[in-house]
């Protein structure tokens, strides 16, 4: 369920530098290529994103408002491995400058609004504890409660060992939600992004009405490294990726980070009839692609 | 002597002499009851000391231990009936998970339970217990059966984990617990969840979202097994009993953090000492836990239900 986070992530790029390095094809990217979709020019493939970047490329220009921005994690189990959990948190706040691993708000997309959940990887590999069970509740309720759609963008090494049963009980905190607010006829999207694995694809991420994937993420819910100990064999070329997902019937779409704003944003149409779909987000892309820019 | 675990060792040892005192007794027509009798107070006081002071990793050897009762034994043992439904409708049949109609003193319900087996042919047949989503769908099938008739269900928990495999998520491992936890919170009957056992991660919460949710005094619920939460955060699988400790695993410790309702005692020395009492245990708290869920109207038990997991875990916004 939980699994290790280190091995994801790990940014190759030199900051300042003029080139930088593909994680996938190795192929040199001069920086000015590299646009805020962080995409490789070359063989397409996506970079991390954090939280912020996210929010940032895929909401309407200034209308996120954060909720909960402050919520911290109590370190109820007072775990310890070779350091606390509560030396760990801090200083991954300090290296962060966040407070948890979820950012949450109310956002616009091609002038839809809609309720915001992004996971934020760079934070203890996007790890669910009782925070991000916590937001994402929150979440689902605010959108129930302004009736809103909802849109996650997951990203996940799975539930946060460090706070024991209490993450793990976050599953049915975030799913008894969803199940409330589904019922209701709440519409829900979720992204499933480079990585997504453990008790959150066990979760939240897998329950949304519309599932969603960008290309080459890795999506399963046990980690490859714990199936091929397990089986003691090689696992086949592409498993557990957004295109082998696609084939099996687990996802939707796979969806380009390009693409997006426009596909979310005519999905919440077609689910709410607030705007005519054939005609979401037509003018603003051919305009100048999604980077943020203006809604409507 | 394969099951004996290092620290029952002082028990095993006692148990023995016992018996062969009995066995002299018997052989030479020797009045011995005075020394049994003796032995066997002695017997009882190190079996206290030995399990109240048992670590949380001990506590975890002694949920997997090969004699305890599991799945298979709490349906002979509680049941006057039970009718097996096989079919989750889709893919195949998964031995991992068992459901099907039981009655329990004349009164109907559904059972779903997770099954690890019993002899070695069987074990490999039942995946030790590690579900495919074909099972997890069964349950729910059968779940949703059950709201339909208005029986209750009855979950026994008791897994290390879901299986992780190739079949297991190209068929949608991820997507079959989390649909399973999702409905549980929408079935319009009374749902009791028992570890009896093992409470492994996702694949023990797929059949574990209940209005009363109880675990036995030496079963564990955990986030990760520790075995896997040392390999990751020690490096070394080796270190499972700092890993049990540290994740809060053991019964008292659930019960304090609000993620179990009740603890089921076991018998003096482990619930494989004395299986048929604890499965008596089990029943006893199986009909009291019947009487209360099915007496409250509907709307009320999915609320509670609800609200017992949205409280889980508190956060700081200071």
């Amino acid at each position: 369920m939980a699994m290790g986070w280190s091995r994801f992530g790990k940014k190759k790029d030199m900051p300042g530098g003029l080139w930088i390095k593909c994680d996938a094809c190795s192929t040199m990217i001069f920086r000015k290529d590299f646009t805020a979709e962080r995409i490789c020019p070359e063989c397409k493939h996506h970079f991390p994103l954090s939280a912020d970047e996210r929010v940032q490329l895929f909401a309407d220009e200034g209308s996120f408002e954060e909720l909960w921005a402050n919520m911290k994690t109590v370190d109820a189990l007072g775990f310890k491995d070779r350091v606390s959990y509560a030396e760990k948190i801090e200083n991954t706040r300090q290296k962060t400058g966040k407070n948890e691993a979820m950012v949450c708000g109310r956002a616009r997309v091609l002038g839809q609004d809609l309720a915001l959940g992004v996971m934020d990887f760079g934070f203890l590999g996007g790890s669910m504890g009782v925070v991000v069970g916590e937001k994402v509740t929150r979440l689902v309720e605010f959108a129930n409660e302004e009736d809103l759609p909802l849109v996650i963008f997951c990203s996940s090494g799975g539930a946060r060992m460090h706070e024991g049963a209490l993450s793990l009980m976050q599953m049915a905190k975030t799913c008894g939600a969803l199940q409330r607010f589904q019922a209701r006829g709440g519409f829900y999207v979720s992204v499933l992004t480079n990585p997504t694995t453990g008790g959150v694809t066990a979760s939240f991420a897998s329950v949304a009405d519309v599932i969603l994937a960008e290309p080459g993420a890795l999506i399963g819910f046990a980690g490859p490294r714990v199936i091929k100990e397990t089986l003691k064999q090689d696992l086949p070329k592409g498993f557990q990726r957004a295109e082998f997902l696609l084939e099996k019937g687990q996802v939707d779409r796979i969806v380009s980070r390009t693409e997006l704003r426009t596909t979310i944003a005519k999905l919440c149409a077609y689910a709410t009839g607030s705007a005519n779909p054939a005609t979401v987000g037509a003018a603003h892309e051919v305009a100048g692609g999604a980077t943020g820019g203006e809604g409507s | 002597m394969d099951a004996a675990l290092a620290f029952e060792r002082p028990i095993l040892e006692m148990e023995h002499k016992i018996q062969e005192l009995k066995a002299l007794a018997d052989s030479t027509k020797l009045n011995l009851n005075g020394e049994v009798v003796a032995l066997e107070a002695r017997l009882r006081k190190v079996t206290g000391e030995v399990y109240d002071n048992l670590t949380p990793w001990e506590r975890v050897r002694v949920s997997r231990h090969p004699q305890r009762p599991v799945t298979q034994d709490y349906i002979n043992g509680i049941f006057e009936d039970f009718l097996e439904l096989h079919g989750d409708r889709s893919f195949g049949d998964d031995r991992a998970i068992v459901t099907g109609f039981a009655t329990i003193e004349a009164r109907r319900i559904l059972l779903v339970g997770h099954r690890k087996g019993k002899s070695v042919k069987d074990r490999l047949l039942c995946n030790f217990g590690c579900a495919h989503p074909e099972g997890y769908r069964k349950a729910l099938e059968k779940m949703r059966l059950a709201e339909k008739l208005g029986l209750p269900i009855v979950c026994l928990v008791d897994t290390q984990g879901a299986y992780p495999g190739i079949g297991a998520e190209e068929r949608g491992q991820a997507r079959a617990i989390a649909l399973n936890i999702r409905e549980m919170f929408s079935l319009r009957v009374p749902i009791i969840a028992i570890v009896i056992g093992e409470g492994g991660s996702g694949g023990a919460l797929g059949i574990g979202v209940g209005d009363r949710v109880a675990i036995l005094k030496n079963a564990y619920y955990s986030v990760i097994t520790p075995e896997g939460c040392a390999a990751i955060l020690w490096k070394s699988a080796d270190k499972a009993p700092e890993a049990a400790a540290a994740l809060r695993l053991s019964a008292p410790d659930l019960f304090e953090l609000g993620i179990v309702d009740e603890i089921i005692d076991e018998p003096l020395g482990g619930a494989h000492r004395r299986p048929q009492e604890t499965i008596q245990n089990v029943k006893d708290f199986l009909l009291r836990s019947l009487d209360e869920l099915q007496a409250r109207p509907t709307e009320a038990l999915l609320e509670a239900r609800y609200q017992k997991f949205r409280a889980m875990g508190r956060v700081d916004e200071s």
